[in-house]
């Protein structure tokens, strides 16, 4: 595992190795090129066809049974957006990912360069505390997380999902962000020590910089994450005003006589912001895993 | 593998000459916040778990509330429903993580190839990691559903007949289930198999080709076995995670039909989301951190004895 993490800092993800023989087409001990795509195209397919269907029931007219979303309309966009509420939804979602992107990733970098650059007694425990963090369910917290959110005024506020969300999504930055930082080279460090500057200014002014594509990757896991939790949510919050956009689609999906345009218009705009994230992080997934940070 | 590997602190010994004075003090304070955090909001919660499983305690209905010791856990062994949803999440999480198994390992190997438009074909493959519970549970929806699913323009075509759903009935609804969870599930599974395939030196394959290995053996005698902890913690942890996995099963089907899809934790989720009842559901949550914790020892117990039978 730590070939990956120590061969290069986190700005330059492992590339394959191109081995040359692979433009020898008629070499025998080539893959056979069938033996890539026809698997890779089945997969492809069971991976595509559901977003498709999505996209399709998302912009196409009420009553067609066409396969493809022609005429297109925007129509159901515009009910779930003013009519169901998802612009409040979509706001709320916005700042409890914000805060919570702000917030485990700022307590993460600070840890983590305790992490990375200290010796320290009770370290070893502290990184196995976190570990075992991974093993506790979401569902299980539910009641305890209820009562001590009550008892704190902070039920049905934004800030009990976002306190919720950074602790459980803590652990798996904090981890990730030791790993980036033990990746620079601690001799920079120790020059900015030698010019006259202390701990701080010289993480500042030399680990930092460094450090910006692993806090984009690590934010954007934790985006990713408290994007998309529902639980919490539905558990903590219990007036429309302070719905999220998941806990919004899982009363869409409750309405009896469902009407699916507007469901699956719902849909669309529960993952573009999601996929706009993925899109960039998808290079770090690899990287991400090998520090033992990801969780599925 | 992975894991514990990473966590260990890798031969990063500071100078410490040059370090800036009077430190000692500093790591605990950086790591302060996450202390507290985790302190508090998980460490304590997970205590008082242990406390309401004590007593009676419904918010919904404060008269009731108060203490009754065992109570909670005689109603536990009694209760049907508790048995059935631990013979079904054992169910569920052995097809879930075996299948997942099976072709997350395909899918590492296939994507691990080089290959025109691999870069586009990973990203593309490893979209469905993103996508939340209830996404995916809307996406699928739309899929089994009678008016709106495949179903019906198959049976346009002629295959099958309409107006059915594979929600409806019991042994359907679980490999619809199924099938659902494989789409999001399957990439992650690859993702952590294919972390480690990248990790095997090209010489091995060079010098196995040399000594005549065909490409059988060469997957067999080199991939494998070097892939045997990447496998073994992965498996490991998808069987936690799917078995605390209860978004997708709570929107998809919310248990039913008749309970047939209720697994543990989704039964805890429901009763303290739906019924309020906190006191018999903190007791199942002890049910259900003993299993975790039974079932993981006992793993990697197990797989420590199948290593050393084999050295």
């Amino acid at each position: 595992m730590s070939p990956t993490l120590t061969a290069a800092p986190p700005a330059a993800p492992p590339r394959p190795p191109v081995a040359p023989r692979s433009r020898r087409s008629a070499d025998p001990r080539r893959t056979p090129r069938w033996a890539i795509y026809l698997p890779l195209a089945v997969y492809l397919l069971f991976t595509l066809v559901p977003f498709y269907w999505i996209l399709l029931f998302a912009f196409r007219e009420t009553g067609s049974t066409s396969l493809f979303p022609w005429p297109l309309t925007l129509d159901h966009f515009s009910t779930v957006w003013n009519g169901a509420g998802f612009s409040v939804f979509f706001k709320n979602s916005v700042i409890i990912a914000v805060l919570t992107v702000f917030f485990s990733t700022t307590i993460a970098l600070v840890g983590g360069y305790a992490l990375a650059r200290f010796s320290f007694r009770g370290k070893g425990a502290f990184m196995l505390m976190m570990l075992c963090t991974q093993f506790i369910p979401g569902a299980m917290m539910l009641i305890p997380l209820f009562d001590i959110f009550r008892a704190t005024f902070l039920i049905n506020s934004l800030w009990s999902i976002v306190v919720a969300d950074v602790v459980f999504h803590l652990p798996l930055s904090l981890m990730l962000m030791a790993g980036f930082i033990r990746n620079i080279p601690i001799e920079l460090e120790e020059a900015a020590w030698i010019d006259g500057c202390g701990r701080l200014r010289g993480f500042l002014a030399t680990v930092l910089p460094l450090l910006r594509p692993g806090i984009v990757a690590i934010g954007s896991f934790a985006f990713i994450s408290a994007w998309n939790n529902f639980l919490f949510a539905l558990m903590f919050l219990n007036s429309q005003e302070q719905f999220t956009v998941p806990v919004g689609l899982s009363y869409l999906l409750g309405e009896y006589s469902v009407d699916f345009g507007a469901l699956a218009a719902g849909g669309v705009v529960a993952v573009v912001p999601v996929v706009v994230v993925f899109a960039y992080i998808q290079r770090y997934l690899v990287q991400g895993l090998s520090a033992g940070a990801v969780k599925g | 593998m992975a894991v514990l590997n990473a966590a260990a602190p890798t031969g990063v010994a500071p100078n410490r000459r040059r370090r800036p004075r009077r430190e000692r003090w500093t790591p605990y304070l950086l790591i302060a916040p996450a202390v507290v955090l985790v302190a508090v909001f998980l460490v304590y919660p997970i205590g008082s778990v242990v406390y309401y499983s004590l007593y009676d305690y419904n918010v919904t209905k404060p008269w009731s509330n108060g203490f009754v010791g065992l109570g909670n856990y005689v109603t536990m062994v009694e209760d049907s429903l508790f048995w059935q949803s631990l013979v079904f999440t054992a169910q569920w999480v052995f097809v879930e993580v075996g299948l997942q198994l099976v072709f997350g390992l395909a899918l590492a190997l296939v994507i691990n190839e080089t290959f025109v438009g691999r870069a586009l074909g990973r990203a593309l493959v490893f979209a469905p990691w993103a996508v939340s519970g209830v996404l995916t549970t809307t996406i699928w929806l739309l899929i089994y559903n009678p008016t709106t699913g495949f179903g019906r323009y198959l049976a346009d075509a002629g295959i099958g007949t309409y107006g059915t759903s594979p929600l409806a009935e019991a042994g359907s609804a679980f490999w619809a289930l199924v099938v659902a969870e494989l789409w999001r599930g399957i990439p992650f599974f690859a993702l952590l198999i294919l972390a480690d395939l990248q990790s095997i030196s090209g010489d091995l394959y060079e010098s196995a080709e040399v000594d005549g290995a065909g490409r059988f053996r060469r997957f067999w005698s080199i991939t494998l076995p070097h892939l045997r902890n990447a496998i073994i913690i992965s498996t490991l942890l998808r069987a936690v995670w799917e078995f605390n996995n209860v978004d997708l099963l709570y929107t998809l089907t919310g248990g039913g039909p008749g309970n047939a899809t209720m697994t543990l934790p989704l039964y805890v989720a429901r009763l303290a989301i739906d019924a309020k009842e906190f006191g018999y559901g903190s007791a199942l949550t002890m049910a259900a951190f003993v299993i975790l914790a039974l079932f993981s020892v006992t793993y990697l117990w197990l797989v420590r004895m199948g290593k050393d039978q084999k050295a």
